[in-house]
């Protein structure tokens, strides 16, 4: 009766352990579990904030809530997944599921969304949703419905510090995120490109006026986007050995959650949402017996937030 | 009429009752919800709690279930009708998942078994079944669309519609913007949870999953194709959407494809839905001339 549970979102946190045994226990045990906890937390936490950069930017920059970004990244993960058994390689395996992704990202924004800007948000919010069933469609018809495995290793070491270990897969994720982040911080900030998407998404009209190819600035947004969550998709592939077509249902919507209790449109702040929404989760899950599933915990946050400071923790009134 | 047609159009209208709810929220307020199989739920789980547990007949039931279901509504609507447009939109969202987390983990709720056992109607001591419900529901229908016409004829209406164009200029006119979005709001979930009900005594079992997210979109995509803000573009989407799932059976592997794409197809080069203002059906059969004057 049950199908595939979205197992990367909404895993439970004895699962996400894994290898880790705590039957050696010791007095530090409780502190020793506490930290791991908070390790996975934080994995979890970036691999939440590597699928949501893609929407902060995008609503951004359009405006728009990007639904079907969650779609790109199952993409990813299928493409990453295809290229990895057909080379068995995995430096090519992930710049192929970018290269793949930055292109579903650019039809979807050429096709659906630019001539869908001249109407309410509602629309290209209704598009998007509708391109995102029909990619996971797409790829059930493709790759069929079942759990796929993702049986690749990344080449990062096992790292042991006073009785805590971190396992390859937690490194590479927590390396290649702050990897993708720092690149991020230095186009945005540093580079001529940078400067003309923060001007794009202050206001595309005038960007336009004074000598932009404002629609380019959006492609190439985009590509960054969607290649981000290609990294996502194979990471989260790799890390639960799971590709099946509806990984992305419960990212669609938590990631919106998610860019909401940051601001929507802040980059910032969406990073900081994810990495916190992921540490609360596990912990939260790990201590306090909450009767409700930990999906909902990010919408709970949201409401709270929108309570209590409606433009998000680093948005601007 | 054959059992299997009966059965789909007793869905049709239930659903064209629950869309018509929406459409006073989205298509006549102008406030987008896409968290209404929340409120269709609600009133399922408390018509069906009020028939198994409290013993209530349907139709003693029913005020109760429409009650709580709009009290609820205004509850809800009060803290998200705050926000706007995108902030909405994802609200109305979570308010899908928190709802439908709450009916699958609470014992109270059935959890994941669900709610079965629901006894079915009675009418003058008979029991109605069959084309006797549909006419039920048909009934229901038919009192829920003079309802949404009499609103658009109302001062609470006008209200609304001036609301939606333009929030900033209907406020300094006078209108409460709160006051008529909540009252719009209300009298969508109410309409969503007398459908909930109508749904529970058909189905006679329901659980958590049939009142999920995917179903919001479902409804949502039914006003979007008949066309938001008509009064007959609730019934032609839910006819159409309700239809098409069954034409597509023969080829059921690529049913949902044809239907997201319909949606994307239908939402890309006709926003405006089949009915709504300068749709393409609506040109045709409009006089002369008053096309120049969009």
């Amino acid at each position: 009766m049950t199908k595939p549970r979205e197992a990367a979102w909404s895993h439970n946190t004895s699962n996400l352990s894994g290898p880790w045994s705590h039957s050696d226990f010791h007095p530090d045990g409780i502190m020793q579990l506490f930290i791991e906890q908070l390790l996975n937390g934080i994995a979890m936490g970036s691999l939440y904030a590597l699928v949501t950069l893609g929407l902060a930017l995008v609503y951004g920059i359009l405006r728009i809530l990007h639904v079907a970004h969650a779609a790109i990244y199952t993409v990813g993960a299928y493409v990453g997944l295809l290229v990895y058994n057909l080379t068995g390689s995995l430096a090519l395996s992930f710049p192929g599921a970018m290269v793949a992704c930055a292109v579903v990202g650019v039809l979807i924004e050429r096709f659906v969304y630019f001539p869908l800007l001249k109407y309410p948000p509602y629309v290209p919010l209704i598009g998007s949703i509708a391109v995102m069933l029909a990619i996971e469609e797409l790829c059930r018809l493709i790759a069929g419905p079942y759990i796929l495995t993702f049986p690749a290793t990344l080449p990062f070491p096992e790292i042991h510090i006073g009785g805590i270990t971190i396992s390859s897969t937690l490194l590479a994720v927590y390396v290649i995120t702050t990897a993708v982040l720092g690149l991020l911080w230095y186009i945005t900030n540093r580079t001529e490109l940078g400067l003309a998407m923060r001007a794009t998404s202050q206001d595309l009209a005038i960007a336009d006026a004074m000598g932009m190819h404002s629609h380019n600035i959006v492609s190439i947004t985009f590509i960054i986007g969607s290649s981000i969550a290609a990294i996502a998709g194979v990471l989260v592939g790799i890390h639960y050995n799971q590709v099946y077509p509806t990984m992305g249902t419960v990212p669609a919507y938590k990631t919106l959650a998610i860019i909401v209790v940051g601001g929507l449109g802040s980059v910032p702040g969406a990073v900081i949402a994810s990495l916190l929404l992921g540490v609360a989760e596990t912990l939260l899950i790990g201590y306090a017996n909450i009767p409700l599933p930990r999906d909902a915990l990010a919408f709970i946050a949201m409401i709270g937030v929108l309570m209590w400071r409606s433009e998000g923790l680093m948005g601007s009134k | 009429m054959s059992a299997y047609l009966i059965t789909i159009g007793t869905l049709i209208v239930i659903y064209a009752i629950v869309v018509c709810g929406l459409n006073v929220i989205v298509g006549y307020a102008g406030q987008i919800s896409l968290g209404h199989a929340a409120f269709f739920g609600i009133g399922a789980y408390t018509a069906a709690l009020l028939a198994t547990k409290a013993g209530l007949s349907f139709w003693t039931g029913l005020p109760i279930v429409i009650l709580i279901s709009g009290l609820i509504g205004l509850l809800l609507g009060l803290p998200s009708l705050r926000v706007r447009h995108d902030f909405l939109a994802i609200t109305t969202i979570g308010i899908n998942f928190i709802v439908e987390a709450i009916f699958l983990y609470i014992p109270f709720f059935g959890g994941a078994l669900g709610i079965g056992g629901i006894p079915r109607v009675f009418l003058f001591g008979i029991k109605l079944k069959g084309a006797a419900f549909f006419g039920l529901c048909l009934f229901f229908l038919v009192l829920v669309l003079l309802i949404a016409w009499w609103f658009t004829r109302s001062w609470a209406g006008l209200a609304c519609f001036a609301l939606r164009e333009e929030e900033e200029a209907a406020a300094s006119m006078g209108i409460s913007p709160m006051r008529f979005k909540l009252l719009a709001f209300v009298i969508g979930t109410a309409m969503a949870g007398l459908g909930g009900a109508l749904y529970a005594h058909y189905m006679r079992f329901i659980s958590a999953t049939d009142f999920s997210f995917p179903v919001s979109i479902t409804f949502l995509s039914m006003i979007v194709l008949g066309g938001m803000g008509t009064l007959w573009g609730p019934v032609i989407g839910a006819i159409l959407l309700g239809v098409l799932p069954e034409l597509f059976r023969p080829i059921v592997d690529y049913r949902m494809l044809f239907y997201t794409v319909i949606l994307l197809l239908m939402i890309r080069f006709q926003p405006e839905g089949l009915l709504g203002e300068g749709s393409f059906i609506r040109r045709m059969f409009s006089p002369k001339f008053s096309g120049e004057t969009r």
